[in-house]
């Protein structure tokens, strides 16, 4: 069987699914954080196999370096968001941290 | 099996295999080192699909940016003679029946689906198409993200000082 576009969205699928139980199960702030990155890197994919396969332009591709610019800056806020939890609570486990100041 | 189908089970089976390593590993630290395997592995499904730029893109802003950063809040929040390095997960059983539901049905549709095809199917230089497009058409959305970018600076260095005490 050729590859073809099911192949790219079924590895994308399970990318997402992979980043989901990331999230959904740690307790972990950073693990949880790394479960978002997969869920964008599938969408990611997404966007350049219809690119590639479906529509034949590049428009998928630049919403794809959008959603990496995008994801840049929220892994810069959301880390930086982690280590002043880290510095204020101890930890970074996101059930013992669930108030805005000690 | 040719050559290039061969190259994408491998390159699959990669970012595949060092997904579920960040996902289910019990150390905090292979997580973080096998999101190397992931983002390189994407970047490999992005040449396999003739997106030579953004692979270019993928390689150096979440292997050389994110991930550094990701392994820098890894090892600022542990202290590193700490044997036990947890990474709590709760809840497996319901999040793996739920998601494998989820993940089955996903699959389904995508299979049954019949999708739009291109005329045809190119394999050329991406650069100067994008370069072009983000000067015309996505000119606002393109300065816009330059914004976005100043605002997360000097959100993350405002959340990440250190207050200063009277």
């Amino acid at each position: 069987m050729e590859i073809g576009l099911t192949h790219y969205l079924v590895i994308g699928a399970i990318l997402f699914s992979l980043g989901l139980y990331s999230v959904l199960t740690r307790r972990n702030a950073i693990s949880i954080l790394m479960g978002v990155e997969l869920i964008l890197n599938s969408a990611n994919i997404n966007y350049v196999a219809f690119s590639h396969y479906s529509s034949g332009n590049v428009d998928g591709q630049i919403y794809a370096i959008f959603v990496i610019m995008l994801a840049a800056a929220e892994a810069a806020v959301g880390l930086a968001i982690v280590l002043a939890i880290f510095q204020i609570f101890h930890t970074i486990d996101v059930e013992a941290a669930e108030t805005l100041k000690e | 099996m040719n050559f290039s189908t061969a190259l994408f089970y491998l390159i699959a089976i990669v970012t595949v295999g060092s997904a579920a390593m960040v996902a289910f590993s019990r150390n905090i630290i292979y997580s973080a080192f096998s999101l190397l395997g992931t983002f390189a592995g994407v970047a490999g499904i992005y040449v396999l699909l003739g997106a030579d730029f953004v692979a270019a893109v993928q390689l150096l802003i979440y292997v050389g940016g994110i991930l550094v950063l990701v392994l820098f809040a890894v090892m600022l929040t542990h202290r590193i003679t700490d044997v036990e390095i947890t990474n709590r997960a709760v809840g497996r059983i319901p999040a793996v029946l739920v998601i494998g539901v989820f993940l089955f049905l996903l699959v389904q549709t995508i299979r049954e689906t019949s999708w739009a095809k291109a005329e045809e199917i190119l394999y050329a230089p991406t650069t100067a198409k994008i370069g072009d497009l983000f000067l015309d058409y996505y000119l606002l959305p393109f300065e816009l993200a330059s914004v976005v970018l100043l605002a997360a600076l000097i959100g993350a260095v405002v959340l990440s000082r250190k207050e200063l005490k009277e």
